[in-house]
């Protein structure tokens, strides 16, 4: 770990300025905010991350869980995973958040990791996480040791030739599927995100993952009203029943009134090099019959422009599985 | 002549309630107060940081290594390398035991990834770390081999058993199985990092370790580092476990001692959790041909097998496939053979249960294909070709209980419910498969020396230089001299893990409580016979002038033998009154070795494992459900650390059969998956049902107490009743560890 300064914000314009200073609020960027620090510190420790000034937001006031005037609910920034999963709105209305939150990480990680933190969570891969080895997120232009490597865990859908780390949320395959977004502040004021806009995919640019700009701070994550007549669920498989990354997930939400589909948003984890947005999954479900046919229909569309490494070709197969039982489950 | 095989019944030694009980670790309290001091633990006055820089290529030499940079960095106080380590030994051959034989920085030859090339010590730790980033190495780089295939020619086979004719025997048998089985390396991963705390004061060395065996660590030392060996002392008072990657010492203990006698300052020295996967060993591959031929009836006719693991360039390393092979089953031809294939990796280690382990994994899974062949039930089958004798040298064995361990086992298990047909078996939506194995590991008992002291405050304290490696050695000890004097167990203190004790025995090869036993034992009756002369010498005292064989001491109380100990005095009042502080025993015991009755006989703990897992084809999702397992391992000293160890080992075996595989990448050598995410231990939520139930049978050839130690028995067995579980549910037949769902998803079962 390389030296750093480190100063507690006490509001939201400090913090933003602190961080305006660095040129880049994607990888490389000097200044960082931390959170929980569940990711950003491990990424210190390995050197991957080296900021120069680290700007601790804990004392920001985003740490409620607030329904919406116009329905809907705000998660603060800073509310923490635990409190989220465990939230009863959120249960009874966004159980695939629940449940997603739940089937990542520990206890412990989770009463420290935050939602806006998680928001940015970085790939584990293997190569990344290390510097003896190349890799055009962490380097760009170095090259990326991940093609032709221990490439099991990465992803099959979203790849480029120069980057194919999988991203490893939880949390975000389920925001996704919620269609929630993104509020920040930044230099010039605030905006708001659509989560399906937030991310960005490796293509030459692997070291940019967010349209995060330099200063910019999330201060909250906003679910939508739920739809009527829907119910969700996220359905995650992997080798161990504790404590692992995804091989593939999914998030779905779904409403089927007389044995038809008439809302379906879906999203994969484990698969992507962002989280996953299935829109063709989607298109082959709504105002079809809620049937296991076209549930398989949908997840071969999902995983149509899968391509897999020398050792991850499983993970079409096992997403499309994954897909067909949670859609199964949720309309059962 | 006695038959070993038949439960003593009447007449053997009767012992006190507390063996065999279920008695709560002695040193809990103080590893769950957080009391307990493990190596890295001790903050000696002065002490300063130690970080490596390990070498980011597999293979090659070093052409530069640049220091200057990091030298002039805040704090940093030294950067050992090659240029000015200053002299470090070989050992010599057979004196002690050594893990890599090559002293660190002994020359600019790299023989795996991760492996030290410059020490950088430090005011601080975080400054160490910057240091040792700062420290610029360049490699001429030569290719790496890890090939997992183990095919390559020109590798010397060794014959490491053999009766009959195998060939002959494989050809002319009607029903024949021939595959090739295939282990992964796995890395010990204890919970605690390796790690040493080293003093030198001018003369001698004081090294905290994270020990295995404190007294083969001063040995092994004391010649590397050049010095007597009074000069050395090692300390390993508690240790987060060590599953045999802590057994012999590995170059960052010579390093940290090397640079706290340059420096004249303590020196602390951690391993990161990914020099845990480069440079303190691991379970090497193996790659095992097995060959069985039996008759229509079940019975073997020829068994073989011809396994190869991994090794590095630097030392030969045998992982002994054919540990159990020559005698678990009957069978007029055998050839077990061995070969070491080189590869760029550090130098493996004993994992839990060494050779036996992966062995067996081959072994059964070669027998369930076989019961499969013979449509035979599997259990059947291994009853049908036990034996009572071990036909690889004739001698009967001291007390096999394999028939038992399978019988008890299928009854617990209710194994008769069985349906053999693939997928047959249902529950809720899932698919149920079961899977049996027999398992086997040696049984030995070594030499050691303990001492037991009588104090006059009323407390006993009971030491030898052996350890606790988190198995339970603290609280058997406790148990055998509050058996032998009477006392209660919180009235015993236990010292191990000090080197100026007297002569304690290594934690391995599940041999340390059958060892360390009889010599507490002996230690604790020395002290009674002291405290009775004691009672019978000094002036004033109740039995002043008696013999000392006229009296006895009872839960404490020294009285005549003919009357009740509520007649007696207490013994501290004996030990007060005569103004003696303590009465004091040592006790010896000899190694199986020396036994000329023992060598009569072949030296065994057996057991079965039972296996049910779930797999749910719709999500290609497989779980372990429930395992029994029964475990013929002498008489039992402990029920409740006892019970932990074998249900340990399932977990650990749960993992061995689904999840762990350290991955190394073919192009540089990397063990690319070197932590805790990436690496797979069994979790919690992996842990099946545990049923573990011990047979009790006391060995007659391992002392009076008749245990056999239990640390290493537990694992064997697990994975292969999980694979055969596997074929039974899913119909694919795994031969190359671990089962991946990438595996199972060719499954037809649905």
């Amino acid at each position: 770990m390389e030296q750093f300064s480190f100063v507690s914000a006490t509001d939201d314009a400090q913090a933003t300025a602190a961080a305006a200073k660095s040129a880049t609020a994607q990888m490389g960027a000097t200044v960082r905010f931390v959170a929980g620090g569940t990711n950003l510190v491990d990424l210190m420790k390995l050197d991957v991350e080296r900021p120069r000034q680290v700007v601790d937001i804990n004392g920001l006031r985003m740490d409620r869980i607030e329904a919406l005037p116009e329905g809907g609910l705000r998660l603060g920034a800073l509310t923490r995973n635990s409190d989220v999963a465990n939230h009863a709105v959120v249960q009874r209305d966004y159980a695939v958040l629940s449940q997603a939150i739940l089937s990542g990480a520990s206890p412990q990680i989770r009463n420290m990791a935050t939602t806006a933190g998680n928001l940015l969570q970085r790939t584990r891969c293997v190569y990344f996480r290390d510097l003896a080895h190349r890799c055009n997120k962490r380097e760009p232009g170095s090259g990326c040791d991940a093609i032709g490597g221990y490439n099991r865990m990465m992803a099959i859908l979203g790849t480029s030739e120069h980057c194919i780390a999988s991203n490893p949320s939880d949390q975000n395959v389920a925001l996704m599927a919620l269609e929630a977004m993104v509020h920040i502040q930044g230099v010039r004021g605030e905006r708001s995100v659509a989560i399906g806009e937030f991310y960005r995919l490796p293509g030459e640019t692997p070291n940019i993952e967010t349209v995060l700009e330099p200063g910019d701070l999330i201060t909250s994550v906003r679910l939508p009203a739920p739809v009527e007549g829907t119910r969700s669920l996220y359905l995650k498989l992997r080798d161990r029943a504790a404590y692992e990354f995804a091989l593939a997930s999914a998030a779905v939400v779904l409403g089927v009134s007389g044995g038809t589909v008439r809302h379906a948003r879906v999203a994969l984890g484990g698969v992507g090099t962002i989280p996953w947005r299935a829109r063709e999954a989607e298109a082959e479900l709504e105002g079809k019959p809620a049937d296991r046919i076209h549930f398989v229909r949908a997840a071969e569309a999902a995983l149509k422009n899968a391509r897999p490494q020398s050792e991850n070709g499983f993970k079409v197969e096992l997403a499309k599985r994954c897909l067909v039982h949670a859609l199964t489950t949720v309309s059962a | 002549m006695q038959d070993a095989n038949v439960k003593p019944n009447a007449g053997q030694a009767q012992f006190s309630p507390v063996i065999g009980a279920a008695v709560p670790r002695v040193d809990g309290p103080r590893k769950t107060t957080g009391t307990a001091m493990y190596a890295t633990d001790y903050n000696l006055p002065g002490l300063v940081y130690a970080v490596p820089v390990t070498s980011t290529i597999a293979h090659g030499k070093i052409r530069s290594l640049d220091a200057s940079r990091a030298e002039a960095m805040p704090g940093v106080l030294l950067v050992l390398h090659q240029g000015n380590i200053g002299p470090l030994f070989r050992i010599a051959p057979r004196s002690s035991v050594i893990s890599e034989e090559r002293p660190p920085f002994e020359d600019d030859v790299i023989s795996y990834w991760g492996q030290y090339v410059a020490l950088v010590v430090a005011k601080t730790f975080e400054q160490a770390q910057a240091g040792a980033a700062a420290v610029r190495v360049t490699y001429d780089e030569e290719k790496p081999n890890v090939a997992t295939k183990l095919d390559d020619a020109n590798v010397k086979s060794k014959v490491e058993s053999k009766r009959g004719d195998t060939d002959k025997g494989f050809a002319g048998a009607p029903v024949q199985v021939d595959e090739t089985y295939g282990t992964p390396a796995e890395t010990h991963n204890p919970m605690e990092m390796h790690g040493t705390v080293a003093r030198w004061d001018g003369k001698r060395f004081l090294l905290y370790e994270c020990t295995q065996g404190v007294v083969n660590h001063l040995e092994t030392m004391a010649q590397v580092l050049g010095v007597p060996r009074e000069n050395v002392e090692v300390i390993s008072r508690f240790i987060g476990s060590g599953f045999g990657g802590k057994l012999f010492p590995w170059p960052h203990s010579a390093l940290a001692a090397a640079a706290s006698r340059k420096l004249g300052r303590p020196v602390k020295l951690t391993l990161s959790r990914k020099m845990m996967f480069y440079d303190v060993g691991h379970r090497p591959r193996t790659q095992q041909q097995i060959r069985l031929g039996a008759t229509p009836d079940g019975r073997l006719v020829s068994l073989e097998q011809r396994y190869r693991n991994i090794t590095s360039l630097l030392d030969d390393y045998r992982e002994n496939c054919g540990e159990a092979t020559p005698f678990l089953y009957s069978t007029p031809n055998l050839t077990v053979s061995s070969a070491l294939v080189r590869r760029t990796l550090g130098t493996p280690a004993p994992m839990r249960g060494p050779g036996a382990v992966p062995g067996l994994y081959a072994l059964e899974s070669a027998m369930d294909e076989l019961a499969i062949k013979l449509k035979m039930d599997p259990v059947e089958l291994r009853l049908k070709n036990d034996t009572l004798t071990d036909e690889s040298n004739g001698k009967p064995f001291s007390s096999r209980h394999l028939k038992e361990c399978l019988q008890v086992g299928a009854e617990r298990f209710g194994w008769q419910k069985r349906t053999p047909k693939v997928g047959s078996m249902r529950q809720g939506g899932a698919v149920l498969g079961w899977g049996v194995a027999a398992a086997s590991w040696g049984a030995w008992r070594g030499s050691c020396q303990a001492t037991v002291i009588l104090r006059d405050d009323g407390t006993a304290r009971v030491s030898s230089a052996a350890q606790d490696i988190g198995t339970g050695t603290y609280t058997v000890m406790a148990q055998v001299a509050s058996d032998k004097t009477g006392l209660p167990i919180d009235k015993i203190e236990v010292v191990l893990g000090d080197s100026s004790l007297v002569p304690g025995a290594t934690s391995g090869g599940s041999t340390l409580t059958a060892t360390v036993m009889p010599a507490v034992a002996a230690a604790a009756n020395e002290a009674v016979r002291s405290v009775l002369t004691i009672a019978a010498r000094s002036k004033g005292s109740a039995f002043y002038q008696r013999r000392p064989e006229e009296l006895a001491m009872t839960n404490g109380r020294v009285h005549v033998k003919e009357q009740t100990p509520e007649s007696g005095v207490e013994f501290a009042e004996i030990l007060r009154q005569a103004k003696v502080g303590y009465a004091s025993g040592v006790g010896r015991s000899g190694g199986l070795g020396s036994d000329t009755k023992a060598r009569d006989y072949s030296t065994h703990s057996f057991g079965a494992q039972f296996a049910e897992v779930e797999w749910q084809p719709e999500i290609a999702r497989l779980r372990v459900n429930r395992m029994v397992t029964v475990i013929d391992g002498g008489r039992i000293i402990n029920l409740k650390t006892g019970t932990n160890q074998i249900a340990g080992a399932v977990v650990m075996g749960v993992g061995m059969a689904l999840l762990e595989h350290t991955i190394y990448d073919p192009r540089n050598g990397h063990p690319v998956n070197d932590n805790y995410a990436d690496y797979l231990v069994a979790t919690s939520a992996d842990a099946p049902q545990i049923d573990v139930h011990f047979l009790e049978i006391p060995d007659p050839m391992m002392g009076e107490y008749g245990a056999r130690g239990i640390g290493e028995i537990g694992l064997a067995g697990v994975a292969p009743a999980i694979t055969a579980a596997v074929y039974h549910a899913t119909g694919v037949r795994v031969r190359e560890l671990p089962v991946r769902i990438e595996d199972l998803l060719v499954s037809s079962v649905v």
